[in-house]
């Protein structure tokens, strides 16, 4: 082999020599490698598309570490510019060797077995021996013996030349191709795809569009114009405790389904079983309890009258959440709430579950007055109160249907029951299909290419000067095949009828 | 018999098994030991040779431990079953269970593999890493049996989940094999094998051994990889999320495909394959004992 650099060349000449370096395996394989070692800080460190609250966590307990992580794209490892870079190169490396091997071996796939060579001694299993069958009818035998066991062969003047397994780099193609359509298709997820979350309460109905979202995410090339048209009623969220440890047992959420066309339909989504319309899924990823309550202010107007979304703190679905009435009057109201679906008391942790079924519920209160901040524009969270410019006026605990009149007339609050709600993960991913095409064809592939063995395999017969036939075999492969033997002496037996072997 | 019935049985047999398992470490010991004796024999200067009677001792432990080993395999499956009609599923629920059924899939690949492959060299190796694993699974892992999470009910929770035990089955064995090498590799540089290595296949075998047995399970695992994809995005809505658990699949199917290709195309073999089959094999690993333990992401299931 000769290797030139690319000092020696032109323009043109160092864009090849670029290029065959790029295309060759070793290159594909260094990326390969690479792509891996790169993956591994993703896995030790929080990722913010993972777990955004555990990367803010490190940011605040490793400042000066986290400035660097977050300068190289540490906290975002899958989406940084170094990790894409190596994966462009290597899905161009792949492409640039992967077509010309498909096409040579196209080509070969029609080509008929190398000639027979003059010395078989050198090759596998050479054997030989002289018999008294006419060379003719030796050959007639071996090419029946390759036609029976589907080798391709060539019947020379004096010989029979014969090959098989093709179907080895035939899946070898195949396997790497598959590792193409596979990077084709996580490309399609990233620029089509659109992936966004949000809280459903019970009775309350989605509908598909990108207001309706908590969070929405999309890829380059899709317009949220084009989100799938559909709308979903939340029926009822069923969810099954084990009766000993509180564990989550089942979770079923009956819905009611209309696409565009208008038709309603009953459908049930659980864990593993999303509802699809088209290549959009809907999947169940959270839930928890919403707390409904009544609140009039200090006039008696009724300033909120409905359900409160409250976060899930443990596996026992504490709950909390901040009821806000910015409208109240004479004074801004707010509260802070713990929703406990199975209420015990403690001296020591105050209030707390002791199971996520609601079976003994209560509504702990604390409630506030003065300014909520929200007029500042500023995001607020709805889950807390921003107690800054607000006073506490008083604590209590309610269980359902009791009521609290706030001290100093500034109004009251009734606990009037519970919801549950639901995060519902609504995914767009045309992609996938090409995907789970690419895994199957990978495997398939894999299978041919690691269990196919390639082999050639010769037999020559002439005449010597004594008029008595010499037959010569030989094999060649470059596998590890460990069969290849019993192969070759099947092979001999079928040529001797079972032991001329002298 | 009740759910408590079958999880007790179930412990029960796991303590057996552990007794034979441990039975059958102390006949391949022996066999090793009859080895070593034998060969003082061979070179005592009288009977040039002349048949050792030792040697047919050693052969004798040798089907011993293989007799043991298999019969407690059979105690091992049987608690493995048990414990899965107790929790009424798939006895792959957590790290404890991930353990032992992982370990039943070591010994049931090693007893399989050894009627086409001459691995019995092995036996002290597999009895001693699988009592070791149950070992640790019953002081450290150990978790009452119970129902699963919403999450792993699925199908795909058997068929992924099982392919990746069996093909794990096989690495750790092919881990084995590759250490044998480097460690064997060793010994000959300094000299004739000693006598308790007789038995140990020569290195091209055991170079050849190791790739057989990557080769063999490579597509399983990229099986197994798939089909976790599949679940994943049944479950979670995506087929690839790079968590951890995911990151280090993906790291260690490269390794092996690296392993693969090393071999088939760039004629690494012997000290280098080795180690990069070892490299694989502890990716594998690493997976498994610190993404379950210490690792956060979707996969935590160890009941820890
Ligand atoms: C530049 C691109 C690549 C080329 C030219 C290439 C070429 C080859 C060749 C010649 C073989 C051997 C086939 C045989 O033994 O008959 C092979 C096998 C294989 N390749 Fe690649 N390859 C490339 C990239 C990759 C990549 C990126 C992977 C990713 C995993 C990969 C995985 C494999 C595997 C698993 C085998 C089977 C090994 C075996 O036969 O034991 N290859 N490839």
């Amino acid at each position: 082999m000769s290797e030139i650099s690319p000092v020696d060349l032109g323009g043109i000449g160092a864009l090849r020599w670029f290029w065959r370096q790029l295309t060759s395996m070793k290159t594909a394989l260094i990326l390969l490698m690479l792509l891996a070692v790169a993956s591994i800080p993703g896995s030790l460190l929080p990722q913010r598309s993972q777990n955004p609250i555990a990367v803010n966590e490190y940011v605040l307990n490793h400042a000066g570490a986290a400035k660097w992580l977050e300068r190289l794209s540490l906290f975002n490892v899958y989406g940084s510019p170094w990790f894409s870079a190596i994966y462009i190169l290597l899905f161009i490396s792949l492409i640039g060797c992967v077509i010309p091997r498909m096409l040579i071996h196209i080509r070969a796939l029609s080509a008929r077995p190398p000639k027979t060579p003059q010395n078989l001694d050198r090759l596998t299993f050479p054997r030989s021996a002289e018999s008294t069958t006419r060379p003719d009818e030796i050959l007639d035998l071996a090419q029946s013996w390759f036609k029976k066991h589907h080798f391709r062969w060539e019947r020379e003047s004096d010989a029979v030349s014969a090959e098989k397994g093709y179907l080895r780099e035939s899946g070898n193609v195949l396997f790497h191709l598959s590792l193409i359509l596979f990077l084709v298709a996580m490309g399609i997820a990233s620029a089509q795809g659109a992936k966004g979350e949000a809280i459903v309460v019970e009775g309350e109905t989605f509908t598909n569009s990108a207001t309706s979202y908590d969070n929405l995410s999309n890829g380059s090339k899709f317009d949220l114009r084009n989100l799938a048209p559909f709308t979903l009623k939340i029926d009822r969220f069923v969810p099954t405790y084990d009766l000993a440890t509180g564990a989550p047992i089942d979770y079923k959420l009956f819905v009611t389904a209309r696409d565009s066309g208008g038709a309603a339909k009953k459908e049930l989504i659980q864990v593993n079983h999303p509802l699809s319309f088209g290549s959009t899924n809907i999947y169940l990823q959270a839930n928890g309890y919403a707390p409904v309550v009544t609140v009039k202010d200090g006039a008696g107007n009724i300033v909120m009258d409905g359900p409160v979304v409250f976060l899930p703190q443990d596996a026992n679905l504490t709950s909390t959440g901040a009821i806000k009435l910015p409208d109240a009057a004479p004074t801004q109201l707010g509260f802070v709430g713990t929703f406990l679906p199975t209420a015990t008391m403690d001296k020591v942790r105050g209030g707390f579950s002791t199971f996520p079924d609601a079976v003994e519920p209560r509504l702990l209160l604390s409630a506030w007055t003065g300014d909520l901040g929200l007029d500042k524009g500023l995001p607020q969270s709805v889950y807390r109160l921003d107690t800054a410019k607000m006073k506490r006026i008083g604590l209590k605990q309610l269980s359902v249907g009791q009521s609290w009149t706030l001290p100093d007339g500034v109004g009251s609050i009734t606990f009037r029951g519970w919801e549950r709600w639901v995060n519902l993960q609504v995914v767009r991913d045309p992609g996938k299909e090409i995907a789970l095409a690419g895994g199957v064809l990978a495997i398939l592939g894999l299978l041919a290419t690691l269990f196919v063995k390639r082999r050639r395999i010769w037999v020559r017969a002439r005449l010597n000067e004594d008029g008595a036939t010499v037959l010569s075999i030989a094999g060649l492969t470059r596998q590890e095949y460990e069969g290849f033997e019993a192969e070759m002496n099947d092979f001999w037996n079928a040529l001797t009828a079972g032991g001329e072997d002298q | 018999m009740t759910s408590t019935n079958w999880a007790y049985a179930s412990n029960y047999l796991v303590y057996s098994a552990m007794i034979v398992y441990t039975l059958a470490m102390f006949a391949a010991a022996l066999e090793v030991a009859m080895n070593v004796k034998g060969a003082k024999v061979l070179v005592t200067p009288s009977g040039e040779g002349a048949p050792s009677t030792d040697d047919a001792k050693s052969e004798r432990w040798g089907r011993i431990a293989i007799a043991l080993t298999s019969l407690a395999f059979v105690l091992h499956l049987v608690a493995v079953i048990a414990r899965g009609i107790s929790a009424h599923r798939v006895p792959w629920g957590n790290m404890y269970e991930f353990s032992t059924t992982g370990s039943v899939a070591v010994t049931g690949m090693f007893l399989l593999l050894l009627r086409r492959h001459s691995l019995r060299w092995l036996t002290l190796v597999v009895t001693f890493a699988v009592l070791m694993t149950l070992g640790t699974a019953i002081t450290l892992l150990y978790r009452p049996s119970a129902p699963l999470v919403p999450a792993l009910k699925s199908t795909w929770l058997v068929i992924h989940v099982s392919a990746a035990v069996i093909s794990g089955g096989v690495f750790l064995l092919a881990n084995a094999v590759a250490a044998a090498y480097l460690y064997m590799d060793r010994v000959e540089s300094r000299g004739p094998r000693p006598a308790w290595a007789l038995k140990i296949p020569s290195l091209e075998a055991l170079d050849r051994l190791c790739y057989r047995l990557v080769a063999f399970v490579f597509p399983l695992w990229t099986f197994a990889v798939i089909a976790g994809a599949i679940w994943a995005e049944s479950a979670w809505g995506r087929y690839w999320g790079w968590d951890p658990k995911e990151t280090w699949a993906f790291i260690t199917w490269v390794a092996y495909a690296a392993y693969l290709h090393a071999r088939a195309t760039a004629g690494w073999k012997g000290r280098r394959a080795a180690w990069l089959c070892l490299l694989a094999g502890s990716s594998f690993l690493f997976n498994y004992v610190y993404v379950n333990v210490w690792g956060t992401g979707k996969h935590t299931y160890s009941g820890l």
